[in-house]
């Protein structure tokens, strides 16, 4: 049994149902990352945890206690919220003190404590200034002190670092993490940011509305994503769609030239209309002496190989996006920049290659 | 542009003298009690008067009762509507606005009806039950000032994310309410306070029908009687208005130096 239990658990406003029948375990000490578009039932899910909204119907356990119909302050379920929702009456060490305070501990104990978690947080110099006074950022660690001064048993961060600038961000989710870590708290983390799902999560629940569409490690979600929806939203796909030649062998016909997708058309027969998708990454552009260039023949006649005109240039500084048009496809690759080599121009007739293994059959296409 | 800038200044001198020039005589004929010089006499007799003492206090009292009794009612009932009923607050703002269209002198007749000495609820039978039906009226008098400061203060902080938040930290609504709600409304909580004060120490209609020493009776009682300490207690009681004006708006100043970015 896992140390949070969510069982088919549903929520549903009026006839508006924005959780369907949700299924997720969470090991203890496990880092798991909610992602998806906004209204996708994330935050929703995660405030149901916290017992802010009442499940239609489910359970949810905490190391086997079942505290679906707890009250929140009956729960012992720390959570940081998007807008800080730090106490503008209070000093920094009074925000950091104020679950102590309700739940009665000695005096004796809670300086200690404040004192430890501000040294958690490195704003051991900030206590006695209000939260009007600080930073954005600084105001988030402090946040974060306060939840975890209580020492709960389950972590909840709703959108923490939606509202702080890019550089803070990255700053900040590492610190998250490594906190983590460090105090080993099983956690729940709410993002419509990729990037801050693949780069922080052990685990990410993709949600797509009020629906789990996969559960996965990072690099699972990315490189087996099992759904359209998944693969889209977590990373950039191109489409190619195309007619079935031979779906046993997984032979494509994408605008009069053929391909083969690695892990055929199981579900398909030979005429009918399929799709396949491909991450930037996988595809190189012949010619092109970026470092995705394939140089060796043998290689070369093992990958497919498509001819198109390139559409679109965008340098990004370390890596080159291009799009290249194939019929009525729209291919998109990232190449390394390299400096000795000037970028293709737009117009340009291209040759496209990537690996039978790199095209992805998704549920849904 | 100097156009506009001197039509303002004709505006605000034009202002000024509809308000300075009756108050100026107001005041320049209280001091004229001693015949052939200025003097303070008018302001020293109504000083000495026992009747101006007891029913200054009296009104301060019953001021002091309808604050505590009106924050009781309205902080919780403002915080619950903008925590939880959101779509009744027309209706709270429509029931907080009927003592402003419904006559003082209309409400204190209801009140005589509904609880006089042979009613159900004989409220008007005891000095000590008057007093309260009294604070309560006041309380419904000052309704929509009080209930527009706090729910203006309530709207200035997120309160469902505050709540939520202390909630989580396993605080109860009593302590949600004290500890975490109440001090971050206190500026506007202190204004609705103020301005209350303000309108139960001028009160007239409903101290005088339900018979009870209050300073707005008293008021009139001068001024039916005297010449000079009417025009006193005039200016005394715009200064008091004055002095509460002043204060809100020194603790709401504070509360902007203190919540600045």
């Amino acid at each position: 049994m896992a140390f949070l239990e969510i069982s088919q658990v549903r929520k549903a406003f009026a006839q508006n149902v924005v959780v369907q029948n949700v299924d997720l375990g969470i090991e203890r000490g496990e880092f798991v990352s909610f992602l998806g578009p906004s209204g996708c039932g994330k935050t929703t899910t995660l405030r149901m945890v916290a017992g802010f909204e009442l499940p239609t119907s489910g359970t949810i356990r905490i190391d086997g206690k079942d505290i679906t119909h707890l009250r929140p302050n009956q729960r012992n379920v720390g959570m940081v919220f998007q807008s800080y929702a730090l106490f503008p009456n209070m000093t920094v060490a009074e925000n950091v003190a104020f679950g102590l305070k309700v739940a009665k501990r000695p005096a004796a104990e809670i300086g200690p404590r404040v004192e430890e978690m501000l040294n958690i947080i490195k704003l051991p110099h900030l206590a006695t200034r209000y939260p009007f006074q600080l930073s954005g950022g600084q105001q988030q660690r402090v946040a974060l002190a306060r939840a975890l001064a209580v020492k709960p048993q389950v972590l909840l961060l709703d959108e923490p670092l939606s509202a702080l600038d890019a550089k803070i961000r990255v700053s900040l989710r590492e610190e998250i993490r490594s906190l983590q870590r460090k105090l080993g708290i099983t956690t729940i983390y709410v993002t419509h940011d990729q990037e801050e799902a693949l780069s922080m999560s052990d685990r990410i629940v993709v949600m797509n509305e009020g629906r789990v569409d996969q559960v996965g490690a990072p690099f699972e979600i990315y490189n087996q994503p099992k759904t359209r929806f998944v693969a889209s939203f977590v990373g950039t796909l191109s489409v190619l769609s195309g007619k079935v030649v031979d779906a046993a062998s997984g032979v494509l016909e994408v605008g009069g030239q053929k391909i083969v997708a690695g892990r055929g058309f199981p579900h398909a027969k030979a005429g009918d209309v399929c799709a396949v998708s491909l991450r930037p990454e996988a595809a190189r552009l012949e010619g092109f002496g970026g470092q995705g260039a394939t140089t060796n023949m043998a290689d070369r006649a093992e990958r497919n190989s498509l001819q198109g005109t390139i559409e679109e240039v965008a340098f990004l500084g370390s890596v080159v996006r291009i799009k290249v048009r194939l019929g009525d496809n729209l291919l998109s690759l990232d190449t390394f920049n390299n400096p000795g080599v000037t970028p293709p121009e737009r117009g340009a007739q291209a040759t496209v290659t990537f690996s039978p293994a790199d095209l992805l059959v998704l549920e849904g296409v | 542009m100097k156009q506009s800038r001197l039509g303002s200044w004709i505006a605000l001198f034009i202002g000024t003298l509809y308000f300075v020039v009756p108050l100026a005589g107001t005041f320049e004929f209280s001091l004229r009690m001693r015949r052939g010089e200025y003097s303070f006499d008018a302001y020293r007799s109504v000083f000495a008067d026992s009747a101006f003492q007891e029913s200054f206090l009296f009104s301060c009292l019953m001021a002091l009762a309808t604050i505590v009794i009106g924050v009781l009612i309205v902080v919780p009932t403002a915080y619950w509507v903008q925590l939880r009923l959101r779509k009744l607050r027309p209706l709270i703002e429509f029931i907080t606005l009927l003592p402003l269209v419904i006559p003082a002198i209309v409400i204190v007749f209801g009140y005589l009806r509904l609880y006089n000495s042979s009613s159900f609820l004989p409220m008007t039978a005891e000095i000590w039950s008057t007093n309260l039906l009294l604070a309560f009226s006041y309380v419904t008098l000052a309704l929509p000032y009080m209930y527009r400061a706090v729910d203006t203060g309530l709207r200035s902080i997120d309160v469902r994310t505050l709540t939520e938040a202390a909630e989580n930290l396993g605080a109860g609504w009593t302590t949600i309410l004290f500890k975490v709600i109440l001090p971050n409304v206190r500026t506007a909580i202190l204004s609705g306070a103020f301005l209350t004060f303000a309108i139960v120490i001028g009160e007239f209609t409903m101290a005088s029908l339900l018979n009870r020493p209050a300073f707005g009776p008293y008021l009139q009682l001068v001024g039916a009687n005297r010449a000079y300490e009417p025009s006193a207690l005039a200016v005394m009681a715009f200064v008091l208005t004055w002095a509460c004006m002043g204060l809100i708006n020194v603790f709401g100043r504070a509360k902007q130096i203190k919540h600045a970015p």
